[in-house]
């Protein structure tokens, strides 16, 4: 007879988290919760407050209200500094040291004993990629191999839960695959983990849940076809480029360019796309390109956080 | 073209205010400074050097050439003092040879000067048959022993003519050749003498105003012998001096570039990094001071060493105050450059401030010019800098070469210092840590 487990409590708990700076509200009641070996994308625009939150989850920032909780617990500093880790957005080590120096230098100080610090920054070599460049000063690095060595400088002390603020910022796109294959191993380790992106298209292909930010509250949490059904639904979007300007459209559709391109909202590919292009050719219009897009993460975030500039 | 670059570069230069100090207010900070110290303030007057008085003669001859010199402005005789190592506020006594020669190694006057016994009676002593004045002096700063040789040289010969006379006349008479006044003629010099003396006696009245005398060059009225009693022993003296005040200096701009780090890795991001981990603003901050103060020490250390190697600096034979004055010196310029970095916003303002802070300090603190040449205002100022109190320290042991519990009052200073720069440097850390 099968027993229901219990159900795993999240690892990292935010409730109600407000912070302000002088008349600047960075969290206004920001809540969420990333569960255990998760792989979480916290996604929001310019200054929507994913680096406070972070910094506050650190305990760099104090909330002036509000409760963080990691494995349902509230934790002195020392445990949080045992329990978790932040890899920077910027990259945070000494250009004059070697790889293998910035390891052992920071795994050291977050408590990595001597006697395992060789193993660790070994292994830490090895995942990265860099045991070739090892003992070379990493001022002459790339700008893919330093942020794959700031990771792992953040996780030699083996953190239960890791916070990443744009990890994949200004690297090309084979190194972010690199760090993204970093991070699956990692979790796959049993760690959880939270990173933040401006790259939409990471956050959909890598990340399990996806929480939106904005204005310091969390305007939107789920999976991706979750957030989705919540804004721009599941409709696809077609785009018909015509060989010349066409009065009337189909019903429910827009046009542009002077009647030459008309966009139109379609639930099944199938059946809907042929009767669109009937109902162009019946008005004496040819079809020079079709594109249909399904709904997307950019799409969504764009419907929940607006168009408008926020710098 | 060129009026674009040239509008861009000017647009710059005005938005940035450390680059604006940089250009104009610091060269008029050290402008003021050297003119304030070289420009001879208070109506171009020349400091005024301190002369301790020993009068073993007790003569009128011997009375009438010192208080013709007190009279000179170049000069503060002082003829009393505490006993050695008193209490405060102990009676001061009379001036004996001892104490003298105390006042000199101990840096309180630049000179001593002694008038021995019998002194009066050969003066003026042109024949050079009398026993000599004795001008007990520190050549730290070489320039106040030519002086006073001078002025002594002026008083004896424009304050005693009528003595110079009867003299010249008396040996005149005594050499043998014949040369005898008659009675009238004795009569009249007596007359004239009479008259010079009365002359001399009232200018004794008068301030004396002619102070820019030029050092005579050896022989005169007044025979004195000089007495180096600091430098005499040094192979090379002077650079004892130098290598004090150089190292004090350079130690201040290594500890205040090495504190920058600070800010370097709060820019960088690393300080954030850093105060994630276990070690904490307090642990960091300590961290980076003891390792500024280790450098400082061996900044300290191979310039001494040089000086000792190539320069023939009496390094081995004071060891021990060496290695105070230094752990002491480096610990204080390591938590004022910590100190200093936790005050500045940035790099760029770091730069600009520690320019000022540092070579104002040097100036008057003595770092670049030995403090004995500056009027004795400023001299004053030089001791509310970290400068004039290492600086101290170090002269107290390879120059006046005193022993090494003679240090305490620099060492106390200096451990003061390093506390209230940890202290300040602490609080001003803050801004860094949880907000």
């Amino acid at each position: 007879m099968g027993q229901d487990c219990p159900p795993v409590p999240p690892v990292l708990t935010i409730r109600n988290a407000c912070k302000s700076f002088g008349a600047n509200q960075a969290l206004r009641g920001a809540a969420f919760e990333l569960r255990d070996r998760e792989l979480l994308a916290l996604l929001g625009p310019n200054g929507a407050g994913k680096t406070t939150l972070i910094r506050a989850i650190a305990g760099r920032v104090r909330l002036d209200e509000g409760e963080i909780e990691l494995f349902g617990e509230k934790v002195d500093a020392t445990s949080r500094r045992r329990l978790l880790a932040v890899v920077p957005q910027e990259l945070a080590l000494y250009g004059l040291l070697t790889a293998r120096e910035n390891l052992a230098g920071f795994g050291r100080l977050n408590g990595v004993s001597s006697e395992r610090i060789k193993d660790k920054v070994a292994w830490a070599l090895d995942w990265t990629g860099l045991a070739d460049r090892a003992d070379e000063p990493i001022r002459g690095f790339s700008g893919g191999m330093k942020r794959r060595l700031n990771l792992a400088c953040s996780v030699l002390h083996d953190p239960r839960i890791l916070l990443l603020d744009e990890p994949t910022v200004g690297v090309d796109p084979q190194s972010r695959e690199k760090i993204y294959d970093m991070l699956e191993k990692l979790r796959a380790g049993g760690m959880s983990l939270m990173v933040t992106t401006h790259h939409l298209e990471e956050a959909e292909a890598r990340c399990e849940r996806i929480v939106v930010i904005d204005h310091g509250v969390v305007v939107a949490s789920g999976t991706l076809p979750e957030l989705l059904e919540k804004t721009v639904g599941h409709l696809r979007s077609v785009t018909l480029t015509l060989d010349r300007p066409m009065l009337n459209g189909p019903a429910g559709c827009q046009s542009a360019d002077h009647g030459r391109v008309w966009h139109a909202r379609i639930s099944d590919v199938a059946t809907d796309l042929p009767g669109l292009i009937q109902s162009v050719q019946a008005a004496g219009c040819r079809v020079e390109n079709i594109e249909v897009r399904s709904p997307n993460l950019q799409a969504a975030f764009i419907a929940l956080t607006g168009k408008d500039l926020r710098e | 073209m060129i009026s674009t670059l040239l509008r861009i570069q000017w647009t710059r230069l005005r938005r940035d205010r450390v680059a604006q100090t940089l250009t104009f207010v610091v060269p008029i900070v050290f402008f003021s400074i050297f003119a304030l110290i070289f420009g001879t303030t208070g109506g171009g007057k020349t400091p005024s050097v301190k002369l301790a008085v020993v009068d073993e003669d007790r003569s009128s001859v011997s009375q009438r050439v010192l208080a013709a010199l007190g009279r000179e402005e170049g000069l503060k005789l002082v003829r009393e003092a505490m006993p050695r190592n008193s209490a405060p506020n102990t009676p001061r006594l009379a001036i004996d040879r001892e104490r003298a020669v105390s006042l000199v190694q101990d840096g309180d006057v630049a000179a001593a000067l002694i008038v021995p016994q019998e002194w009066g009676k050969h003066f003026p002593d042109f024949g050079q048959e009398g026993p000599e004045m004795e001008l007990l002096a520190d050549t730290s700063n070489p320039v106040a022993p030519q002086m006073i040789f001078g002025l002594l040289q002026k008083v004896a010969m424009s304050g005693s003519p009528d003595l110079m006379m009867e003299k010249g006349l008396k040996q005149m008479e005594a050499g043998g050749s014949g040369f005898e006044l008659t009675a009238k003629q004795r009569e009249q010099m007596t007359t004239m003498l009479r008259q010079l003396r009365a002359s001399s006696e009232a200018a004794e009245n008068e301030t004396a105003t002619a102070t820019n005398v030029a050092p005579a060059q050896g022989g005169g009225a007044v025979n004195v012998k000089k007495v180096d009693l600091l430098g005499a022993k040094k192979k090379n003296p002077v650079i004892a001096f130098y290598a004090a005040g150089i190292a004090v200096m350079f130690l201040l701009f290594t500890c205040t570039a090495t504190g920058g780090s600070l800010l370097e890795e709060a820019e960088d991001g690393t300080l954030e990094r850093l105060l994630s981990t276990r070690i904490g603003m307090t642990g960091l901050l300590l961290t980076k001071w003891l390792y500024i103060t280790l450098l400082g020490m061996a900044q300290i250390t191979v310039m001494f060493v040089w000086g000792a190697v190539v320069f023939g600096l009496e390094l081995w034979n004071h060891l021990p105050g060496f290695v105070i004055m230094t752990t002491v010196t480096a610990a204080a310029a390591g938590g004022f450059g910590m100190c200093l970095a936790t005050f500045c916003r940035s790099r760029g303002q770091l730069n600009a401030i520690s320019n000022i802070v540092i070579l104002t300090m040097s100036a008057l603190g003595g770092s670049m010019v030995p403090r004995a040449f500056m009027p004795e205002s400023l001299q004053k100022a030089g001791l509310f800098t970290f400068n004039g109190w290492a600086l101290d320290g170090f002269l107290k042991v390879f120059w006046r070469e005193r022993p090494v519990w003679e240090l305490w009052p620099q060492v106390a200073m200096l451990m003061g210092l390093t506390l209230v720069f940890l202290w300040l440097a602490r609080r001003l850390a803050r801004r860094w840590e949880t907000v």
